[in-house]
């Protein structure tokens, strides 16, 4: 158990932690994420932490999360559970490859990495990056290695296993491949995974990520996601974040996208205390289409921060933003979006939308819309609204017979539809339809066969 | 078709400043420096009674633990502090009573300015406190709103006769530990106008100051203050031109306002200082703080500003609702061009209930400069059923330049209605197209379609002002045309 003293900072901390750890890091770790560690923990050194005089994390307070009393564990795994006897996924009709990551680490089925029907390999980043290491040296650290963010460095530098997902060249994969990622432990825990999406050209992926906590300790994750789209790659992620309220969770994602790609992001966050994605977007090749959509539902005192930023430096590409979310209780959101249109990215058609609804007094809402443009021949917009259900569709529900707190679901539930509406894959968007009904209810603590009580 | 367009865009953007001249007038300046003597001597200089030395001394303390501000998205080369005069006056010698005292040469400035003292006086009906650098020259009207009740007069004049109203209200808006350029101009403000309605009265013209930088090297550190007491109304203008200069000069001024109840103030601002050549080099730095409170019930206050000049603008006019059913509005057209660089929007913080909010933006950016708005809209708990609008356009000409556009929206009251938005074009080809097919040259309808594009925010000034102002859109970006 560490001890966590006020008066270090936390730079310093985890600058310490390294220098005793970083031998055991690298020993379960395979060398070509230690490769980049050295330079990672100098980056670290450099930026430190975000605080909130950093205009990026303006709301979010990353020090008091750190600041936890969490174990951080570099060696073998010991897991007392029987996680397939406890975690039964509640998505029905959907035939999903599954993967787990437990407490940051791939979970072992007796295959660390496996090639999937149709040709993806998908499994442990750990044994990828032995087993590809062509693949993976191309990839690993590329496109988040720009960041000025103190946190993915502290990723890079701790970082020992994640998820590896594969699709060659011209492979289709109509079943989508599920990651889920469960915290679990009998301590407060942090844990700091890298995953790995890799497509190349002509590729097509279904990737959900479903996160959970199975114990009702205080969990810290800080992960970091790499996806790179190659030329007319297609990728569909969804997020589900589902986690107790007494877990933080960071994520990074950096997408890369080639020429004439699509990716469609969503990420979905029902539970979670500290819940702060950021998502980064590199638009690399002409007509490349990104859409960035995400849905936050938060009550009690939850805070969820979303943070996007879609850097167009080619012409003639397209994205689009959409987040909504419903703050209830005193629960605390934030968004903040921004367009980088460089200066030879023409014809650039960007969106952006911003929708949140307050219920009561006590919740909070912080929104930033912005542009960055340096091209003139471009089609860019945004809009941001934080308002209320409104008065006369919730009358004329109830003027039909609807009583009051009906109208009031039936009207949210439309709301976050709108994000809901544009997951591609129609069973799990069926799925989420259900459970953000559930959730909007305050009926959903946790999914429906698993043995845990999460919420 | 491009080529041509482009060859156009690159004469109407490359029009020089018009209102460069230096008028060589007598100066009283102090040495160049900043140090708690130098304090001591501007307050000794203006006569100042004791609560205004201190005043300056704990700015200067406070300032000297700040640092300059870094978040705007501005590229400002290191300030030297110590390398300005923060005193400058022109030398006068007794206290004038008629124009005709007044030095020729100054009024000779004015006349090129556009702003014939006397014809003001007579034909428009505008009381002028014009100030040349520091100190006010001449104040007219003063009479007139002397009968009603109505104090307008230079600051430090306000300082020596109505102390208690200048202690009362002076640092209640904008306090002194507000921001780096607030504590600096706190600490060394040379003067400015002082601006007092009492109960119920409306003031029967626009009052208006004329601020001027002339001599060299010359920080010029402007302060306002307007009070306008229940069920009054004042509209008030400001307008700034420069002379040309090759060293850059620092601006950091406060404009604050009070509204008590039932009050409405209207502040209309035309801002063309020297922006510099068209290499980027000199030209105006202006940091400037201004904001308003909406102290009392159903009062109003409203900003209005085109900003043409300045090297670097850095300046969020903002309004305090905190009387219920208050107002704020926000009409802004930022110009950039050449290597300017601006960084301007608005704050409106809402704590009143039923309190409203407007922002209306326009940006306009050409050469190589960047063009960014920044607008925080806060709604407070307790601010029920606030409403907030905001809209922010922004026009590309070239593709050289930044258009950029960053609101902050936080609401923490669950009745509150805010929306923002925003688009980014550029002239369309097609409406160029409809101009010359009816026979207007291409030159001519880039100016038709910026006027049009930036009617919303002129409509708001004031007669007088409006003109001077569709004047200056033309001088600052259409060279040619006009």
């Amino acid at each position: 158990m560490s001890t966590i003293t006020e008066n270090i900072s936390l730079k310093e901390q985890f600058l310490e932690l390294y220098r005793n750890k970083s031998g055991e890091i690298a020993a379960n770790s395979a060398p070509l994420m230690n490769a980049l560690r050295d330079n990672a923990i100098g980056k670290l050194e450099k930026l430190g932490f975000p605080d909130r005089k950093k205009e990026d994390y303006l709301y979010a307070d990353i020090n008091s999360v750190f600041r936890q009393d969490l174990e951080k564990s570099f060696g073998e795994q010991k897991i007392n559970f029987n996680i397939r006897e406890i975690f039964h996924c509640d998505v029905p009709h959907l035939d999903t490859s599954l993967l787990l990551l437990v407490n940051g680490r791939f979970y072992n089925n007796g295959q660390e990495l496996r090639e999937l029907p149709g040709g993806v390999i998908a499994g442990s980043m750990k044994q990828a990056a032995k087993d590809y290491p062509e693949i993976v040296e191309k990839h690993y650290g590329r496109y988040s290695g720009n960041s000025k963010d103190g946190l993915v460095a502290l990723n890079t530098a701790f970082a020992q296993d994640g998820i590896f997902v594969y699709a060659p060249p011209g492979v289709r994969s109509e079943k989508p491949v599920q990651i889920v990622n469960i915290m679990i432990s009998d301590t407060g825990q942090m844990a700091q995974h890298r995953n790995l999406f890799i497509e190349g050209e002509d590729a097509g992926l279904n990737i959900v990520v479903c996160d959970h906590s199975l114990s009702a300790h205080r969990f810290l994750t800080n992960s970091v996601n790499e996806v790179f789209a190659g030329e007319r790659a297609q990728i569909n992620l969804t997020r589900i974040q589902n986690e107790h309220n007494g877990s933080t969770q960071i994520t990074h994602s950096y997408s890369h996208q080639e020429a004439g790609s699509h990716l469609a992001s969503n990420i979905i966050s029902l539970h979670g205390g500290f819940i702060r994605n950021n998502v980064f977007v590199k638009m690399n090749g002409e007509h490349a289409e990104n859409h960035s959509m995400g849905l936050y539902l938060a009550d009690k005192n939850q805070y969820i921060d979303n943070f996007v930023f879609i850097d167009h430096s080619s012409p003639n590409c397209f994205s689009n933003q959409l987040y909504k979310g419903v703050l209830d209780d005193t629960a605390l959101g934030a968004f903040t979006g921004r367009i980088l249109v460089e200066r030879d990215a023409q014809k650039t058609n960007a969106y952006q939308s911003n929708n949140s609804i307050l219920m009561t007094d006590d919740a909070r809402m912080y929104s930033r819309p912005q542009l960055e443009i340096y091209a003139d021949d471009v089609k860019c917009s945004h809009g941001s609204t934080l308002g209320q259900l409104d008065e006369d569709a919730l009358f004329y529900m109830r003027s039909r017979g609807i009583n009051h707190r009906e109208a009031r679901l039936l009207l949210m539930f439309a709301f976050a539809h709108d994000v809901i509406k544009n997951i591609r894959v129609k069973a799990l968007r069926e799925r989420i339809d259900h459970l953000v009904n559930k959730r909007l209810r305050g009926e959903l603590s946790r999914c429906n066969n698993c043995a845990m009580q999460c919420g | 078709m491009q080529k041509d367009q482009d060859q156009i865009l690159n004469e109407v953007t490359s029009g020089e400043y018009k209102f460069g001249f230096y008028t060589d007038i007598e100066h009283d300046s102090i040495a160049k420096g900043l140090n708690e003597e130098v304090i001591r001597l501007i307050s000794g200089k203006k006569d100042e009674p004791d609560f205004m030395l201190e005043f300056r001394l704990k700015a200067y303390r406070h300032w000297l633990t700040m640092k300059m501000p870094e978040w705007a998205h501005l590229k400002i080369p290191e300030i030297n502090y110590q390398d300005q005069i923060y005193y400058s006056a022109p030398v006068q010698k007794a206290k004038l009573e008629s124009l005709d005292e007044v030095d020729p040469q100054l009024l000779e400035t004015f006349n090129k300015l556009g702003i014939p003292l006397e014809e003001q006086k007579h034909l428009a009906g505008v009381a002028v406190d014009a100030v040349m650098d520091s100190v006010s020259v001449k104040t007219t009207f003063k009479e007139t709103l002397a009968e009603l009740g109505i104090i307008f007069c230079s600051f430090s004049e306000a300082v020596r006769e109505y102390p208690d109203l200048v202690r009362k209200y002076m640092g209640s808006v904008v306090p002194y530990t507000d921001n780096y350029f607030a504590a600096l101009n706190s600490a060394v403000f040379s003067d400015g106008s002082f601006c007092y309605i009492p109960k119920g009265v409306r003031c029967p013209m626009e009052l208006s100051t004329y601020f001027r930088i002339n001599a060299a090297n010359t920080g010029q550190f402007e302060r306002t203050l307007i009070v306008a007491e229940d069920k009054s109304y004042v509209s008030y203008l400001e307008g700034c031109t420069a002379p040309m200069r090759d060293e850059n000069q620092l601006h950091a001024a406060i404009v604050e306002i009070v509204a008590m109840e039932n009050a409405e103030v209207k502040y209309a601002t035309v801002q063309n200082w020297y922006p510099g050549n068209k290499e980027g080099k000199g030209g105006i730095y202006n940091f400037v703080t201004k904001r308003g409170i909406c102290k009392g019930d159903n009062s109003r206050i409203s900003w209005t500003q085109i900003e043409t000049g300045s090297a670097i603008t850095w300046k969020y006019p903002s309004v305090i609702l905190r009387g219920h059913n208050s107002t704020g509005e926000f009409y802004s057209v930022a110009v950039t061009n050449n290597h300017q660089q601006a960084d301007t929007g608005t704050k409106m913080i809402h704590i009143g209930k039923n309190t409203k909010s407007i922002i209306v933006s326009k940006g306009i950016s050409a050469g190589v400069s960047n063009n960014s708005y920044r607008g925080l809209v806060k709604v407070l708990r307790g601010a029920g059923n606030a409403r907030n609008f905001s809209q922010c356009d922004s026009l590309l000409l070239g593709d050289k330049c930044g258009a950029h556009t960053f609101p902050y929206i936080e609401s923490a009251n669950h009745s509150a209605i805010i929306e923002h938005e925003a688009t980014t074009s550029k002239i369309g080809e097609d409406q160029i197209f409809y101009c010359n097919q009816r026979g207007i040259s291409t030159e001519d309808a880039i100016g038709l379609i910026i006027n049009g594009y930036a009617k919303e925010v002129l409509n708001k000034l004031p007669m007088e002002f409006a003109v001077e102002a569709q004047k200056l859109l033309q001088i600052s970006l259409e060279g040619s045309v006009g």
